[in-house]
Protein backbone atom coordinates (compact mmCIF):
# COMPACT_ATOMS: atom_id res chain seq x y z
CA UNK A 1 0.00 0.00 0.00
CA UNK A 2 1.30 3.42 -1.00
CA UNK A 3 0.19 6.58 0.84
CA UNK A 4 0.35 9.92 -0.96
CA UNK A 5 0.05 13.19 0.96
CA UNK A 6 -0.68 16.30 -1.08
CA UNK A 7 -1.93 19.52 0.47
CA UNK A 8 -4.65 18.23 2.79
CA UNK A 9 -5.30 14.99 0.92
CA UNK A 10 -4.20 11.67 2.38
CA UNK A 11 -4.75 8.94 -0.19
CA UNK A 12 -4.03 5.24 0.20
CA UNK A 13 -3.38 3.58 -3.14
CA UNK A 14 -3.23 -0.24 -3.26
CA UNK A 15 -2.37 -0.29 -6.97
CA UNK A 16 0.42 2.28 -6.99
CA UNK A 17 3.98 1.17 -7.72
CA UNK A 18 6.96 2.78 -6.02
CA UNK A 19 10.58 2.07 -6.84
CA UNK A 20 13.17 4.22 -5.07
CA UNK A 21 12.51 7.78 -6.24
CA UNK A 22 9.92 6.69 -8.82
CA UNK A 23 6.19 6.70 -8.12
CA UNK A 24 4.04 5.16 -10.83
CA UNK A 25 0.31 5.89 -10.79
CA UNK A 26 -2.56 5.33 -13.21
CA UNK A 27 -5.11 7.94 -14.24
CA UNK A 28 -7.59 7.34 -11.44
CA UNK A 29 -4.97 7.25 -8.70
CA UNK A 30 -3.39 10.51 -9.91
CA UNK A 31 -6.74 12.26 -9.76
CA UNK A 32 -7.53 10.80 -6.31
CA UNK A 33 -4.17 11.72 -4.84
CA UNK A 34 -3.72 15.20 -6.29
CA UNK A 35 -6.90 16.45 -7.97
CA UNK A 36 -4.87 16.78 -11.19
CA UNK A 37 -5.86 14.86 -14.33
CA UNK A 38 -3.47 13.07 -16.65
CA UNK A 39 -4.53 13.95 -20.19
CA UNK A 40 -2.90 13.68 -23.64
CA UNK A 41 -1.80 17.32 -23.32
CA UNK A 42 -0.16 16.81 -19.93
CA UNK A 43 -1.07 17.03 -16.24
CA UNK A 44 -4.09 19.30 -15.98
CA UNK A 45 -6.04 21.15 -13.31
CA UNK A 46 -8.85 23.45 -14.43
CA UNK A 47 -7.57 25.40 -17.41
CA UNK A 48 -3.93 24.75 -16.59
CA UNK A 49 -1.99 21.93 -18.26
CA UNK A 50 1.67 21.17 -17.60
CA UNK A 51 3.08 19.25 -20.59
CA UNK A 52 5.02 16.08 -19.82
CA UNK A 53 8.78 16.52 -20.23
CA UNK A 54 10.57 15.10 -23.25
CA UNK A 55 12.02 11.84 -22.07
CA UNK A 56 13.29 8.47 -23.22
CA UNK A 57 10.56 5.89 -23.76
CA UNK A 58 9.52 4.43 -20.41
CA UNK A 59 11.02 7.17 -18.26
CA UNK A 60 7.87 9.20 -17.65
CA UNK A 61 5.09 6.93 -18.86
CA UNK A 62 5.01 3.17 -18.85
CA UNK A 63 2.16 0.67 -19.20
CA UNK A 64 -0.67 3.09 -18.52
CA UNK A 65 1.10 4.73 -15.58
CA UNK A 66 2.82 8.06 -15.11
CA UNK A 67 5.93 8.55 -13.00
CA UNK A 68 4.22 11.22 -10.95
CA UNK A 69 7.29 11.88 -8.80
CA UNK A 70 9.37 12.73 -11.88
CA UNK A 71 6.55 14.85 -13.28
CA UNK A 72 6.22 16.66 -9.96
CA UNK A 73 9.94 17.45 -9.81
CA UNK A 74 9.80 18.54 -13.46
CA UNK A 75 7.24 21.18 -12.44
CA UNK A 76 9.67 22.48 -9.80
CA UNK A 77 7.85 21.06 -6.79
CA UNK A 78 9.29 19.05 -3.89
CA UNK A 79 8.80 15.29 -3.67
CA UNK A 80 9.91 13.43 -0.55
CA UNK A 81 9.29 9.91 0.69
CA UNK A 82 10.08 7.64 3.60
CA UNK A 83 12.90 5.06 3.62
CA UNK A 84 10.64 2.32 2.25
CA UNK A 85 9.09 4.52 -0.49
CA UNK A 86 5.65 3.75 0.90
CA UNK A 87 4.73 7.24 2.15
CA UNK A 88 5.10 10.14 -0.27
CA UNK A 89 4.58 13.88 0.06
CA UNK A 90 3.95 15.76 -3.16
CA UNK A 91 4.65 19.24 -1.88
CA UNK A 92 3.79 22.58 -3.38
CA UNK A 93 6.60 24.52 -5.03
CA UNK A 94 7.88 27.91 -3.94
CA UNK A 95 6.88 29.39 -7.31
CA UNK A 96 3.33 28.06 -6.99
CA UNK A 97 2.95 29.21 -3.37
CA UNK A 98 4.43 32.61 -4.15
CA UNK A 99 2.15 33.14 -7.15
CA UNK A 100 -0.89 32.33 -5.02
CA UNK A 101 0.15 34.72 -2.25
CA UNK A 102 1.03 37.49 -4.68
CA UNK A 103 -2.61 37.67 -5.82
CA UNK A 104 -3.38 38.72 -2.21
CA UNK A 105 -6.39 36.39 -2.27
CA UNK A 106 -6.13 34.49 1.00
CA UNK A 107 -5.36 30.82 0.21
CA UNK A 108 -8.28 28.65 1.30
CA UNK A 109 -7.95 25.69 3.64
CA UNK A 110 -10.18 23.29 5.54
CA UNK A 111 -9.25 22.20 9.06
CA UNK A 112 -11.04 20.35 11.88
CA UNK A 113 -11.99 21.69 15.29
CA UNK A 114 -11.66 19.59 18.45
CA UNK A 115 -14.97 17.86 17.73
CA UNK A 116 -13.82 16.87 14.26
CA UNK A 117 -16.10 19.36 12.48
CA UNK A 118 -14.34 20.91 9.52
CA UNK A 119 -14.17 24.65 8.83
CA UNK A 120 -13.12 26.32 5.58
CA UNK A 121 -11.74 29.83 5.47
CA UNK A 122 -14.03 30.48 2.49
CA UNK A 123 -17.09 29.91 4.68
CA UNK A 124 -16.24 33.15 6.54
CA UNK A 125 -16.40 35.24 3.34
CA UNK A 126 -18.45 38.37 4.04
CA UNK A 127 -16.79 38.87 7.41
CA UNK A 128 -13.40 40.24 8.32
CA UNK A 129 -11.19 37.41 9.56
CA UNK A 130 -8.36 37.66 12.06
CA UNK A 131 -6.56 34.43 11.14
CA UNK A 132 -4.17 33.70 13.98
CA UNK A 133 -1.80 30.88 14.86
CA UNK A 134 -0.85 29.56 18.27
CA UNK A 135 0.51 26.32 19.75
CA UNK A 136 1.01 24.56 23.07
CA UNK A 137 4.74 24.22 22.52
CA UNK B 1 -5.96 33.45 23.91
CA UNK B 2 -7.86 35.59 26.50
CA UNK B 3 -7.03 38.63 24.39
CA UNK B 4 -8.50 36.92 21.31
CA UNK B 5 -11.68 36.06 23.23
CA UNK B 6 -12.18 39.67 24.30
CA UNK B 7 -11.44 40.89 20.77
CA UNK B 8 -13.99 38.44 19.40
CA UNK B 9 -16.57 39.31 22.07
CA UNK B 10 -16.24 43.05 21.38
CA UNK B 11 -16.20 42.82 17.60
CA UNK B 12 -18.23 39.80 16.47
CA UNK B 13 -21.32 41.94 15.86
CA UNK B 14 -19.31 44.11 13.48
CA UNK B 15 -18.92 41.48 10.73
CA UNK B 16 -15.79 40.00 12.23
CA UNK B 17 -14.44 36.70 13.45
CA UNK B 18 -11.30 35.31 14.93
CA UNK B 19 -10.17 32.03 13.39
CA UNK B 20 -7.55 30.50 15.65
CA UNK B 21 -5.38 27.74 14.20
CA UNK B 22 -3.26 25.58 16.48
CA UNK B 23 -0.05 24.46 14.76
CA UNK B 24 -0.24 21.45 17.00
CA UNK B 25 -2.01 18.15 17.58
CA UNK B 26 -5.45 17.99 19.19
CA UNK B 27 -4.20 16.19 22.33
CA UNK B 28 -1.90 19.01 23.41
CA UNK B 29 -4.06 21.87 22.09
CA UNK B 30 -7.27 20.71 23.78
CA UNK B 31 -6.52 21.75 27.40
CA UNK B 32 -5.62 25.28 26.28
CA UNK B 33 -8.75 25.69 24.16
CA UNK B 34 -10.97 24.37 26.94
CA UNK B 35 -9.33 26.57 29.58
CA UNK B 36 -9.76 29.64 27.35
CA UNK B 37 -13.48 28.94 26.93
CA UNK B 38 -13.06 30.14 23.36
CA UNK B 39 -16.30 30.79 21.46
CA UNK B 40 -14.61 31.60 18.13
CA UNK B 41 -13.53 28.75 15.82
CA UNK B 42 -10.45 26.93 17.12
CA UNK B 43 -8.96 24.68 14.47
CA UNK B 44 -6.27 22.03 14.66
CA UNK B 45 -3.48 21.94 12.08
CA UNK B 46 -1.31 18.92 12.86
CA UNK B 47 0.84 19.23 9.74
CA UNK B 48 1.25 23.04 9.90
CA UNK B 49 -0.50 23.35 6.55
CA UNK B 50 -1.35 26.98 7.27
CA UNK B 51 2.32 27.81 7.79
CA UNK B 52 3.03 26.26 4.38
CA UNK B 53 0.20 28.19 2.66
CA UNK B 54 0.98 31.56 4.24
CA UNK B 55 4.75 31.20 4.72
CA UNK B 56 4.47 31.51 8.50
CA UNK B 57 7.42 30.78 10.80
CA UNK B 58 6.28 31.17 14.39
CA UNK B 59 3.32 31.66 16.71
CA UNK B 60 1.51 33.88 17.28
CA UNK B 61 1.37 35.18 13.74
CA UNK B 62 -1.78 36.54 12.13
CA UNK B 63 -3.13 37.47 8.71
CA UNK B 64 -5.89 40.06 8.33
CA UNK B 65 -8.41 39.08 5.65
CA UNK B 66 -11.21 41.37 4.48
CA UNK B 67 -14.81 40.52 3.57
CA UNK B 68 -13.80 39.64 -0.01
CA UNK B 69 -11.10 37.23 1.11
CA UNK B 70 -8.30 39.67 0.33
CA UNK B 71 -5.18 39.82 2.50
CA UNK B 72 -4.90 43.31 4.00
CA UNK B 73 -2.03 42.46 6.32
CA UNK B 74 0.18 39.48 5.41
CA UNK B 75 1.49 37.07 8.07
CA UNK B 76 3.21 38.97 10.87
CA UNK B 77 3.78 38.78 14.61
CA UNK B 78 0.41 39.09 16.33
CA UNK B 79 1.09 41.32 19.32
CA UNK B 80 4.11 39.58 20.80
CA UNK B 81 7.61 41.00 21.15
CA UNK B 82 11.09 40.01 22.21
CA UNK B 83 10.76 41.10 25.85
CA UNK B 84 10.95 37.44 26.88
CA UNK B 85 14.64 37.41 25.96
CA UNK B 86 15.25 39.40 29.15
CA UNK B 87 13.69 36.57 31.17
CA UNK B 88 15.40 35.04 34.16
CA UNK B 89 15.92 31.57 32.73
CA UNK B 90 15.61 29.83 36.09
CA UNK B 91 12.55 31.57 37.51
CA UNK B 92 10.90 32.45 34.17
CA UNK B 93 10.32 35.99 35.47
CA UNK B 94 10.67 39.22 33.55
CA UNK B 95 11.92 42.64 34.72
CA UNK B 96 9.06 45.12 35.25
CA UNK B 97 10.10 47.33 32.35
CA UNK B 98 10.08 44.36 29.96
CA UNK B 99 6.57 43.45 31.13
CA UNK B 100 5.43 47.04 30.58
CA UNK B 101 6.90 47.13 27.07
CA UNK B 102 5.35 43.78 26.24
CA UNK B 103 1.93 45.02 27.36
CA UNK B 104 2.32 48.24 25.40
CA UNK B 105 3.07 46.38 22.16
CA UNK B 106 0.21 43.96 22.69
CA UNK B 107 -2.30 46.73 23.38
CA UNK B 108 -1.12 48.70 20.38
CA UNK B 109 -1.50 45.68 18.10
CA UNK B 110 -4.98 44.70 19.25
CA UNK B 111 -6.13 48.34 19.17
CA UNK B 112 -5.04 48.30 15.53
CA UNK B 113 -7.12 45.16 14.87
CA UNK B 114 -10.15 46.85 16.43
CA UNK B 115 -9.59 49.98 14.35
CA UNK B 116 -9.56 47.87 11.17
CA UNK B 117 -12.73 46.00 12.15
CA UNK B 118 -14.55 49.30 12.64
CA UNK B 119 -13.13 51.25 9.69
CA UNK B 120 -12.16 48.62 7.10
CA UNK B 121 -10.02 50.01 4.29
CA UNK B 122 -10.35 53.42 5.95
CA UNK B 123 -8.16 52.18 8.80
CA UNK B 124 -4.52 53.26 8.57
CA UNK B 125 -3.65 49.69 9.62
CA UNK B 126 -5.32 48.07 6.59
CA UNK B 127 -2.71 47.92 3.84
CA UNK B 128 -3.59 48.72 0.25
CA UNK B 129 -2.60 46.13 -2.36
CA UNK B 130 0.75 47.74 -3.13
CA UNK B 131 1.83 47.87 0.47
CA UNK B 132 0.50 44.41 1.29
CA UNK B 133 2.42 42.99 -1.71
CA UNK B 134 5.60 44.71 -0.48
CA UNK B 135 5.14 43.24 2.97
CA UNK B 136 4.58 39.69 1.75
CA UNK B 137 7.40 37.30 2.52
CA UNK B 138 7.53 34.65 -0.18
CA UNK B 139 8.95 31.13 0.19
CA UNK B 140 12.03 29.87 -1.66
CA UNK B 141 12.60 26.26 -2.85
CA UNK B 142 14.33 25.30 0.42
CA UNK B 143 11.29 26.41 2.38
CA UNK B 144 8.98 24.50 0.05
CA UNK B 145 11.02 21.32 0.53
CA UNK B 146 11.14 21.93 4.29
CA UNK B 147 7.34 21.95 4.42
CA UNK B 148 7.17 18.71 2.43
CA UNK B 149 9.66 17.04 4.82
CA UNK B 150 7.89 18.41 7.88
CA UNK B 151 4.57 17.06 6.56
CA UNK B 152 6.17 13.64 6.02
CA UNK B 153 7.73 13.74 9.49
CA UNK B 154 4.45 14.59 11.20
CA UNK B 155 2.70 11.80 9.31
CA UNK B 156 5.38 9.26 10.24
CA UNK B 157 5.19 10.35 13.89
CA UNK B 158 1.46 9.67 13.91
CA UNK B 159 2.22 6.23 12.44
CA UNK B 160 4.56 5.53 15.35
CA UNK B 161 7.75 5.78 13.27
CA UNK B 162 9.35 8.30 15.60
CA UNK B 163 13.05 7.92 14.72
CA UNK B 164 12.40 8.32 11.03
CA UNK B 165 9.98 11.17 11.70
CA UNK B 166 12.64 13.06 13.66
CA UNK B 167 15.11 12.70 10.79
CA UNK B 168 12.63 14.33 8.41
CA UNK B 169 11.74 17.13 10.84
CA UNK B 170 15.40 17.83 11.56
CA UNK B 171 16.04 18.10 7.83
CA UNK B 172 13.05 20.46 7.57
CA UNK B 173 14.57 22.71 10.24
CA UNK B 174 17.94 22.63 8.51
CA UNK B 175 16.32 23.69 5.23
CA UNK B 176 14.18 26.35 6.91
CA UNK B 177 16.12 27.63 9.93
CA UNK B 178 13.85 30.68 10.30
CA UNK B 179 10.90 28.48 11.21
CA UNK B 180 10.52 28.32 14.97
CA UNK B 181 7.27 26.45 14.46
CA UNK B 182 9.05 23.52 12.80
CA UNK B 183 11.87 23.49 15.31
CA UNK B 184 9.78 23.80 18.47
CA UNK B 185 7.14 21.32 17.32
CA UNK B 186 9.86 18.69 16.90
CA UNK B 187 11.99 19.66 19.92
CA UNK B 188 11.96 17.95 23.32
CA UNK B 189 9.37 19.49 25.67
CA UNK B 190 9.67 20.29 29.38
CA UNK B 191 7.08 19.32 32.01
CA UNK B 192 4.93 22.30 30.97
CA UNK B 193 4.86 21.04 27.37
CA UNK B 194 7.18 23.83 26.24
CA UNK B 195 10.23 23.54 24.03
CA UNK B 196 12.07 25.99 26.27
CA UNK B 197 15.11 24.03 27.43
CA UNK B 198 18.80 24.91 26.94
CA UNK B 199 18.62 24.09 23.22
CA UNK B 200 15.85 26.64 22.78
CA UNK B 201 17.82 29.38 24.55
CA UNK B 202 20.92 28.50 22.57
CA UNK B 203 18.95 28.97 19.38
CA UNK B 204 17.46 32.25 20.66
CA UNK B 205 20.89 33.54 21.68
CA UNK B 206 22.21 32.67 18.22
CA UNK B 207 19.73 35.20 16.78
CA UNK B 208 22.00 37.97 18.07
CA UNK B 209 20.47 41.25 16.94
CA UNK B 210 17.81 39.51 14.82
CA UNK B 211 14.26 39.23 16.15
CA UNK B 212 12.46 36.18 17.45
CA UNK B 213 9.18 38.10 16.99
CA UNK B 214 9.80 40.62 14.19
CA UNK B 215 7.68 43.71 15.03
CA UNK B 216 4.46 44.11 13.09
CA UNK B 217 5.30 47.79 12.44
CA UNK B 218 1.84 48.99 13.37
CA UNK B 219 2.83 52.67 13.54
CA UNK B 220 4.00 53.14 9.98
CA UNK B 221 1.21 51.24 8.25
CA UNK B 222 -0.13 54.15 6.24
Amino acid sequence: MITVLHEQRETHLPDAIADGDELWLGHVAIEQATGWSWKPEGLCHGDVCVPLPRAQAGEITRGGRLNLAAMWRHSGQPVVHDTTSSVWVLGSGAVQRSAALATLQAPDFTLPDLDGNTHSLASYRGRKVFLATWASW
Amino acid sequence: MPVWQSLYGDMKDHGFTVVAVALDQAETARPWIEAAGATYPCLIDRHHHLADLYNMVNVPQAVWIDEEGRIVRPAETAGSMDAFRAMDRKTFTLPDEAVAERNRVKTQYFDAVRDWVLHGSGSVHAMNATRAAEKLKLPDPSIAEAHARFHLGRYLLREGREAEAQVQMAEASRLHPDSWAMWRQAAAKDTRGLASGPEFWKRVDALGSRYYYPPAEIDDAT
